[in-house]
């Protein structure tokens, strides 16, 4: 069936399959949509396109209008409008579609290109795949399998050019393995905005290299190492650490801030490896911030908290604080709970009529993938119910009300309360129950201490700057010694003396949505992996502190608190 | 048939005794009066000339003028840049170079007159980092000319405003390639950019309109602008209108620059009456008739098929010294008029060594953007430089001409046909002695060439 046309869609012929693509569409993106692989090194769908590798070229043709008519040539074998084949293969990447465009990406001439680059491209590489990182995800080898002829009739020598070149802190270069593709170059000049890659040298001497006097440390380093297509550009971090066709891809969401950037964890039999970003258009293209790759690290940090004890026993002392202090508890919720855990922190704060109150953390955005706001799901508190209004740094309400006596038990999910403003002495006239996973003072001074885990040892959602809902899945199991948040809290409230809540999260949701007007048509087994808009209109007054990063205005009401003038 | 009159147009005064590059000597000359009568014309009008004169660019391609002139987006509302071309790095061509150092200002004068048909406020010189003395004159006379007020605010009187400035490469043969050349001006890598979207005559320098024209293409459109399109058309054939400047070197008794009337010349003449001949005791074994990028052809060779006269077809049946030296003519046999360098080698020479030599120079120059033609000029080069180093192998030819036929029409800009082409043509002309040059290595050199002074 062909589809209806409609004015923003051309159609186009690739291999013989007709297709309606989105004007401006390039060949390479039309032909992904027919499932025809176009290779490519140079092209990255989102960055400029420079037409260099000419690994993409395609035969391209038109159909023929004569000249002086204007009228449709056609061809008598077939009864179908003729086409004008032009005689040049041309790159797939820099040309867009048009009316009636046609393309043969499998054709005699299609073929002699793509072998003579991938020899090109193999002449003077050094072809160490059994020592390089990227083997396992590396264009070159795929598509030298792919589209080479399979042997060299190369018996020069080789190029010699600079090997573990150290760009910057966390990124490694070797220049022999480099095919010049000038991705790198152009994502730090145009996305990172650090113009402080380039070539040196010409022909097939250039080397990539970083400016005089510049390196190449800005917080967005290691996506050049993401999008390199071959082994040029490595991590530091992960070099020479694991094969990666050994690693378990899990997609998260990482925790920096409320941009809430979708990444994968790559981990193997419970240890975690690295962490790259996972492609979203809407949040952060294909984007990740250095500083949220690291974030695994914490998973076996030497201040990971860990018990002996099992956790019934640990609810038990839990529940004599509750029973201790019943009527004067305070809950400290956390804006990095997931909002499983927001949902059932609400419901043991009104199980021990407790009071809630959340712990803001902000610092200066970076424009890009780094908001204000550091917390991942202060969103996910107010869509939950658990707060109605912004988070403030300090919890100055609680302190006046532990001095005043009010309050003699506080639950904490994570949160340190001596950073949040209390006193030493303040914290030591309550009770702490202090759910976390790391040490700190309010662990320190905790009366029960329950370990819990980190976001990679567990499933949920967040609820990112944008009111998007983005699901993270487990990719390790928790550490030794640490609980499932989500099942301390439902023996914590069922402790308190409510009614037993669901305590994993897909049998959890029927009553987050059941409860939670926006997210009444949400479930967290049908929500996409591009996660989904929430209804935002009952906070829009609120003035939330991120300012622009890419994708994401703020609201007026915020932009109004960003810049009083 | 002896060879015709030259012609000098633009040669005028080159090498004319007493003649000096200075502005005085210029306007003793009539320097100077077809700008002031320009002026004073509608730019439309110039433009006109321009197409009726049929001119067409000498920088290489033969693109013609008037049509390159007639793509310029003119309605953008941005500044429309005029870059002259004087980047002259072809191996075999010295014509601008001889323009610039003796007659400057009939550049000067040739490139207002085009800013002003074309309403450029500013042009810009990119000259060859090997040329400063070059460099160091035309800046001499551009202060001359501004003295007098042909350059600079409020030419003549008129209101109309225009800048030249001269810009220095700093030496690399693809800074002549006017995408390349444009990237260059603006400060970065020369890596030619790719067409689409990037025509200089919407998107150029600093994203504005521009036209890059060659020195010598400039100095016709002043001849235009005195005579007319129509008497400029009366020179040389249809479709190859003007004169073309020949840059005779190599193995001839008199090398050197040559003007004539397109067309009306063929490769004998040139060679054998103007040029003298092959040095005593030679015979002409090859000539590379534009520039060292354009095809050899082999003395010895006949083409043969049908061409245009007028509205007929007529047959051909040419050697080499039949080949009018014509774009369109040295086009039907496969190679091309390029810039107009021609190259001779004699029975001397060794094929292999002289592409040795050319491929050296390609490979040094590619700009290393695209991958067929950065990986492709170097290992061409390895095998070659191999193969006269002693090395050589009876497959070898073979290889280096698979090697080049996997790199033209694949790349941005025609550096890939530049660096391909010589190895193509001359593997295909003279496959015998690249297959035999394992066993002609064995033998003696023959006697060099005197040197000449």
């Amino acid at each position: 069936m062909t589809q209806p046309a409609k004015p923003d869609l051309v159609t186009v012929n690739i291999d013989g399959k007709e297709i309606a693509v989105p004007k401006g569409t390039n060949v390479i993106e039309a032909a992904r949509l027919v499932n025809v692989d176009v290779p490519h090194y140079c092209y990255h769908p989102k960055l400029a396109v420079v037409g260099n590798c000419r690994m993409c070229l395609i035969e391209m043709g038109m159909p023929a209008v004569d000249p002086a008519t204007k009228t449709p040539v056609m061809d008598p074998a077939t009864g179908k409008q003729k086409i004008n084949w032009i005689p040049r293969p041309q790159i797939g990447c820099g040309t867009t579609v048009s009316p009636g465009l046609h393309v043969k990406t499998t054709s005699p001439m299609v073929k002699d290109a793509r072998e003579g680059v991938m020899e090109f491209l193999l002449i003077n590489h050094p072809l160490d795949c059994p020592i390089c990182d990227q083997a396992g995800e590396c264009k070159l080898q795929e598509q030298a399998t792919g589209y080479g002829r399979g042997y060299s009739r190369f018996i020069e020598q080789k190029n010699v050019k600079p090997k573990r070149t150290q760009l910057g802190p966390r990124v490694t270069l070797d220049d022999e393995r480099c095919v010049l593709c000038s991705r790198c170059i152009r994502f730090s000049r145009d996305v990172a905005g650090a113009d402080v890659l380039g070539f040196v040298d010409r022909g097939s001497y250039s080397t990539l290299t970083c400016h005089p006097d510049k390196k190449l440390d800005h917080n967005y380093s290691l996506n050049t190492v993401d999008i390199c297509p071959v082994g040029a550009l490595t991590s530091t971090d992960f070099r020479f650490k694991m094969r990666v066709w050994f690693l378990k891809q899990t997609n998260t969401i990482c925790t920096e801030s409320s941009v809430g950037v979708n990444s994968v964890a790559w981990s193997r039999e419970g240890t975690l490896y690295r962490i790259t970003p996972r492609r979203n258009d809407e949040v952060n293209d294909t984007w990740m911030a250095d500083s949220g790759r690291v974030l695994y690290k914490q998973v076996q940090s030497a201040e990971r908290l860990a018990s002996t004890a099992s956790l019934d026993t640990l609810v038990a002392q839990a529940a004599e604080v509750f029973k201790a202090a019943a009527g004067s508890i305070a809950v400290v919720g956390s804006g990095r709970s997931s909002v499983e855990e927001q949902f059932l922190t609400k419901k043991l704060a009104a199980a021990l009529q407790a009071s809630v109150s959340l712990v803001s953390r902000t610092a200066q955005g970076d424009k890009l993938l780094i908001s204000a706001d550091r917390n991942p799901n202060v969103r996910g508190a107010l869509v939950t119910g658990l707060i109605t209004t912004l988070p403030s740094a300090q919890l100055t309400a609680l302190a006046a009300d532990i001095d005043a006596g009010k309050v003699k038990a506080v639950v904490s999910l994570g949160e340190d309360l001596a950073a949040a403003g209390l006193s030493a002495a303040q914290l030591a006239k309550v009770a702490i129950v202090y759910l976390g996973t790391h040490a700190n003072a309010t662990s320190a001074a905790a009366k029960v201490l329950i370990p819990t885990v980190t976001v990679f040892e567990k499933a949920g959602t967040f609820v990112n700057q944008q009111f998007r809902i983005q699901k993270f899945i487990q990719a390790i199991p928790p550490q030794a010694g640490a609980h499932n948040d989500l099942a301390v809290l439902a023996k914590l409230t069922t402790a308190a003396g409510a009614p037993a809540p669901a305590a994993e999260v897909g049998t959890l949701w029927p009553s987050i949505a059941a409860e939670v007007p926006v997210l009444a048509n949400v479930l967290f087994k049908t929500l996409p992996e591009s996660g989904v808009l929430l209804d935002a209109a009952d906070w829009k007054s609120l003035p939330f502190v991120e300012g622009e990063t890419l994708h994401y205005k703020p609201t007026a009401a915020a932009a109004a608190v960003a810049s009083p003038q | 048939m002896p060879a015709p009159e030259q012609r000098r147009i633009i040669f005028q005064h080159i090498d004319e005794p007493g003649y000096t590059n200075d502005i005085d000597c210029y306007l003793r000359n009539g320097g100077y009066e077809v700008l002031k009568k320009s002026v004073g014309r509608k730019p439309e009008e110039l433009i006109d000339e321009v197409k009726k004169s049929g001119l067409r660019g000498r920088g290489g391609a033969g693109f013609p003028c008037g049509v390159k002139w007639g793509l310029v987006d003119r309605k953008s509302g941005k500044p429309i840049y005029l870059i002259v071309n004087a980047d002259e790095s072809e191996p075999g061509t010295f014509k601008d170079r001889y323009i610039m150092h003796q007659d400057p200002h009939q550049l000067i004068e040739g490139t207002i007159i085009s800013c002003f048909a074309n309403n450029v406020k500013q042009a810009y010189i990119y000259i060859r980092g090997e040329m400063p003395e070059g460099a160091r004159i035309l800046e001499k006379a551009i202060t001359e000319a501004r003295a007098k007020n042909f350059v600079g605010p409020n030419i003549l009187g008129t209101g109309y405003s225009c800048e030249i400035y001269v810009h220095r490469g700093a030496g690399a043969y693809i800074c002549g390639e006017e995408t390349g050349l444009i990237e260059s001006l603006e400060g970065k890598r020369a890596n030619p950019r790719i067409k689409p979207p990037y025509f200089p005559a919407v998107l150029g320098l600093y994203q504005c309109p521009t036209i890059v024209n060659n020195v010598e293409t400039l100095c016709h459109v002043k001849y235009i602008a005195e005579h007319g399109g129509e008497a400029y058309a009366k020179i040389g054939t249809p479709n190859n209108t003007g004169t073309r400047i020949f840059c005779v070197s190599g193995h001839v008794q008199r090398p050197g620059y040559y003007e004539f009337p397109a067309g009306t010349i063929t490769m004998g003449q040139l060679l054998n009456d103007v040029c003298g001949g092959p040095l005593p005791g030679r015979t002409f074994k090859a000539v590379i008739p534009g520039g060292s990028s354009a095809k050899i052809l082999r003395f010895g060779e006949r083409f043969k098929g049908k061409r245009k006269v007028g509205a007929e077809m007529v047959d051909y049946d040419w050697g080499v010294e039949d080949v009018p030296m014509d774009f369109d003519s040295l086009g039907m046999i496969g190679t091309m008029g390029g810039s107009g360098g021609v190259i001779v080698m004699d029975d001397t020479v060794n094929m292999v060594e002289a592409l040795a030599n050319i491929n050296a120079f390609y490979s040094h120059e590619s700009c290393g953007q695209c991958t067929p033609c950065r990986e492709g000029s170097l290992w061409m080069k390895k095998i070659s430089s191999r193969m006269v180093h002693g090395d050589a192998r009876p497959q070898d030819g073979a290889l280096l001409k698979s090697v080049a036929d996997q790199i033209p029409g694949r790349t941005i800009c025609a550096f890939g046909e530049a660096c391909s082409w010589p190895t193509q043509s001359f593997i295909a002309k003279f496959t015998d002695e690249f297959n035999n040059y394992h066993e002609a290595k064995k033998q003696p050199k023959p006697a060099a060439a005197n040197v000449l002074v």
